[in-house]
C-alpha cells in the first residue's frame, strides 16, 4: 500500500470529518440533519469569498463557521420554532444553497458561479518527526481531529450534553427534568452548522483555491452516512470518515486506469451504511426522538 | 380546510418570490421588470407554454410518487436514484431491441421504466419490513448508489459514441414517442420544430387522473392512506403494513421511473449521465406544494416548469441575474412549507382538545 493513497485519504477524510461531527451534535439532540450538504456548500462558499477580499485565509475559515451557523439558523427555525419535518427543510437548503453559492458568485466576480482563486491559503502543517511519513496536512484537517474529541467531552462528558442527549432520546422526560429541549436541540443545530461550514471551508481553501459549483458533490449526504456507519458517536464517525475518506482517494486513483471501475469503489460506503442499518454488521440504533417535532402541548404517545 | 389547502401554497410561493425579488434587486437588477420577463417568457406565448410544460412534465411525474409515498405514510426521497436507472433501464430496451414495432418497443420501454423504478424503491420498503429501517436514509443511500451504477454502464459497457457527457447509444425510431409539434402542424398552430414538449405531457395528466381514482376512488387507495393515517388504527382493522408499505413504495417508484417518458422517449432519445437536475427533490417540492393530490401537483409542477422555462430566459436577458435564481426561489418555497406546518398543528391540537372536552 503506498502512502500517497494513504495521506489522500486522510485529506479527503477532513471534511467528512468535521460534517459528521456536526451532524452528530444536531441528531443527537433529535433533529435529522441532512441539510449538511448546503451547510457544506455555504461554508465553501463564504471562505473563498471571504478570503478573496480579507487576504486572510483564516479570516476564511472563521467566516464559513459563522455563515454555517447562520444557514443552520433557518434549520434550527424552522425544526425547532416552527415544528416542521426535518427533511423537508433539508431538502429545502440543500436547493437553496445550491442556487444561492453560484447566484451570488455570478453577481459579485461576473462569473458563471465560482470565485476567483485566493492569493494566500492557510499553509500545511505536519506531525513534527513523522512530516517525512505521512505528509503535510492543511491545518483544517488537524482541525477535524481535534473536533472529535471535543465532540466526545462536549456530548458525552457536559452537562449541556447529558440535556443534548435527553432531549434526542425522550425530550418529554428531558422537559419534566427541566431542560428548555427548544434551546438545546436549537444550539445543537447552530453546533452542526459551524463544523458543516468548517467542512466546507476545508473544500475551497484547504483542499482547493477556490469555490466551483456544487463542490461538495454529495459530501454531505456522505458524512450521513458516516455518522450512520460510525453509530452516532464521534469515534466512530471518525473511524468511517477516514475509511470513506480512503475510498474516495482510492476511486480518484482509479478514474481512467481501468482495472476497476471507480464507481463500485464509490458505491461502497453507502451500501455498507445501509447494511449497519439492517443490522448486517452491528446493529446501529438512531436517537429515539431522531425527526420527531418537540411540542410540549402535545402528549408523548407517539414516541 | 378548502381555504387553507390553497392559502398555504399561496403563502409559500409568495414568500418565494419575495426572496427572489429581494435577490435579483440584490444582484443590480430590477424585480419587477425581471419577473415580467420571468413569466412572460413562460406564459406570454405558445411556444414558452410549450416549453413551460415541456419542464413541468417530470416534476409532475415526481410529484406525484413522493405524493403517493406521503399518503402512505414513508418518505421517498430516492425519486432521483428511482428515476435514473429507470432511464437507464427504457434507453436499453430502446437500443437493445431495435428489430421490435412501435407498438410493442413503446410499451416495453415504459414497463421497463417503471420495473426499474419499482425495484429501486422496493429494496428500501423490503428493508422497512424486515429490519425496521426508516426509508429516508436508505433512500438517499439508494440515490447514490444508483448514480454510481448509471454512471458506471454508460461510462463503461454501454458508452456510446460522440458526445460531451458520456451518453449511450441512441434508442430506435421505434421506441421514440412523438412530439406536439407534429400535432400543431395539422392544426395548423404556429410553433418552431424545436419545441421538445411530446406526448409524456398527456401521459402525466393521465397519471395524474389514475392516482387521484386509486387513492380516493379505490379499495387499496383508501387502505393505503389509512396506513398512512394512522398504522396502528389500520393494522387493528386488519390492513396489513407491510403489504401496503411495499405496494406504497414501488407504485412511488414505478411513477418516478415514468421521468423516462419524457427524458429518454421524448426528448434525448438516449441516456446521458447527469441528466436530472434533481428531479426527484424538486418532487418533494412539488408534492408538498400540490397538498400531496392530484390536482395540486399538477399545478406545482406547471408553477416549477415556468420557474424553469422563465429562469433560462432570464438568465439570456439580464447582465446580473442567472438562472440558479430559480432554485434560491424554490429552495424557499420548500422551506416556507415546511414551516407552515405549525399553523395546520397548532389547528390540530386545537381540534384534540375539543374531542377530550
Amino acid at each position: 500500500m503506498d502512502l500517497g493513497l494513504i495521506s489522500s485519504g486522510i485529506r479527503l477524510a477532513a471534511p467528512l470529518t468535521l460534517a459528521a461531527i456536526g451532524g452528530l451534535f444536531s441528531e443527537r439532540s433529535g433533529i435529522v440533519n441532512i441539510a449538511l450538504e448546503g451547510l457544506m456548500l455555504v461554508g465553501a462558499f463564504a471562505a473563498a469569498v471571504a478570503t478573496f477580499y480579507s487576504g486572510s485565509p483564516w479570516f476564511g475559515v472563521l467566516t464559513a463557521a459563522v455563515a454555517g451557523a447562520m444557514m443552520a439558523h433557518v434549520h434550527g427555525l424552522v425544526c425547532v420554532k416552527f415544528k416542521g419535518n426535518h427533511i423537508v427543510s433539508g431538502v429545502g437548503i440543500n436547493i437553496l444553497a445550491i442556487g444561492a453559492t453560484p447566484f451570488i458568485a455570478g453577481a459579485l466576480f461576473g462569473t458563471t458561479g465560482s470565485t476567483p482563486d485566493i492569493a494566500r491559503s492557510l499553509g500545511t502543517w505536519s506531525i513534527p518527526g513523522l512530516g517525512a511519513v505521512l505528509g503535510e496536512y492543511s491545518p483544517l484537517v488537524f482541525l477535524s481531529w481535534l473536533a472529535v474529541p471535543v465532540a466526545y467531552v462536549l456530548v458525552f462528558r457536559t452537562r449541556f450534553g447529558l440535556r443534548l442527549r435527553a432531549a434526542g432520546e425522550n425530550p418529554w422526560a428531558a422537559e419534566t427534568a427541566g431542560v428548555n429541549v427548544a434551546r438545546v436541540r436549537y444550539i445543537a443545530v447552530l453546533l452542526s452548522g459551524v463544523f458543516a461550514g468548517l467542512a466546507g471551508a476545508f473544500l475551497s481553501i484547504g483542499y482547493g483555491t477556490s469555490f466551483v459549483r456544487n463542490m461538495t458533490a454529495g459530501r454531505g449526504f456522505l458524512a450521513l452516512a458516516a455518522l450512520i456507519f460510525g453509530k452516532w458517536t464521534p469515534g466512530g464517525a471518525l473511524a468511517a470518515c477516514l475509511l470513506f475518506g480512503f475510498f474516495d482517494a482510492l476511486q480518484m486513483r482509479l478514474q481512467g486506469v481501468g482495472s476497476i471501475p471507480p464507481q463500485f469503489v464509490q458505491m461502497i460506503p453507502y451500501i455498507v451504511t445501509m447494511l449497519v442499518l439492517a443490522g448486517a454488521v452491528g446493529r446501529a440504533r438512531p436517537p429515539a426522538a431522531l425527526g420527531k417535532s418537540y411540542d410540549r402541548e402535545q402528549s408523548s404517545a407517539g414516541i | 380546510m378548502k381555504i387553507r389547502a390553497i392559502l398555504i401554497p399561496a403563502i409559500a410561493i409568495a414568500i418565494g418570490l419575495c426572496v427572489g425579488a429581494i435577490v435579483v434587486k440584490m444582484a443590480g437588477e430590477s424585480p419587477v421588470e425581471t419577473f415580467a420577463l420571468l413569466f412572460g417568457s413562460a406564459f406570454g406565448s405558445l411556444k414558452g407554454i410549450s416549453y413551460t410544460l415541456f419542464y413541468a412534465t417530470p416534476l409532475i411525474f415526481t410529484g406525484l410518487a413522493v405524493a403517493v409515498g406521503f399518503r402512505g405514510g414513508l418518505f421517498n426521497i430516492g425519486a432521483e436514484g428511482q428515476l435514473i436507472l429507470a432511464a437507464f433501464a427504457a434507453a436499453w430496451v430502446g437500443f437493445t431491441l431495435p428489430f421490435l414495432p412501435a407498438w410493442i418497443l413503446v410499451p416495453a420501454c415504459i414497463l421497463a421504466a417503471m420495473a426499474a423504478g419499482a425495484v429501486w424503491a422496493g429494496i428500501p420498503a423490503i428493508l422497512k419490513v424486515k429490519f425496521g429501517v426508516h426509508e429516508v436514509i436508505n433512500t438517499i443511500m439508494m440515490n447514490f448508489i444508483a448514480i454510481g451504477l448509471a454512471g458506471y454502464l454508460v461510462t463503461g459497457p454501454f458508452l456510446g459514441p460522440g458526445g460531451q457527457m458520456p451518453w449511450t447509444r441512441p434508442i430506435a425510431e421505434a421506441a421514440r414517442i412523438p412530439r406536439i409539434t407534429g400535432f400543431a402542424d395539422r392544426l395548423g398552430i404556429d410553433l418552431p420544430a424545436h419545441v421538445p414538449l411530446n406526448v409524456s405531457f398527456l401521459v402525466a395528466i393521465v397519471c395524474c387522473v389514475l392516482v387521484y381514482v386509486f387513492l380516493f376512488r379505490t379499495k387499496w387507495g383508501f387502505e393505503m392512506r389509512a396506513v398512512g393515517l394512522n398504522p396502528k388504527a389500520a393494522e387493528a382493522a386488519g390492513i396489513s403494513i407491510a403489504k401496503n408499505t411495499m405496494a406504497t413504495m414501488a407504485i412511488s417508484g414505478a411513477l418516478a421511473g415514468m421521468v423516462a417518458l419524457n427524458a429518454v422517449m421524448g426528448y434525448n432519445y438516449r441516456y446521458i449521465d447527469g441528466f436530472s437536475p434533481g428531479y426527484g427533490f424538486l418532487g418533494i417540492a412539488v408534492a408538498l406544494l400540490g397538498r400531496n393530490h392530484p390536482a395540486g401537483i399538477l399545478c406545482a409542477a406547471v408553477l416549477f416548469g415556468a420557474l424553469v422555462e422563465g429562469g433560462l430566459t432570464v438568465d439570456r436577458v439580464t447582465e446580473h441575474v442567472s438562472n440558479d435564481i430559480v432554485y434560491v426561489i424554490q429552495g424557499v418555497i420548500i422551506i416556507a412549507v415546511a414551516s407552515a406546518a405549525v399553523f395546520v398543528r397548532a389547528r390540530r391540537i386545537r381540534n384534540v382538545a375539543e374531542i377530550n372536552v
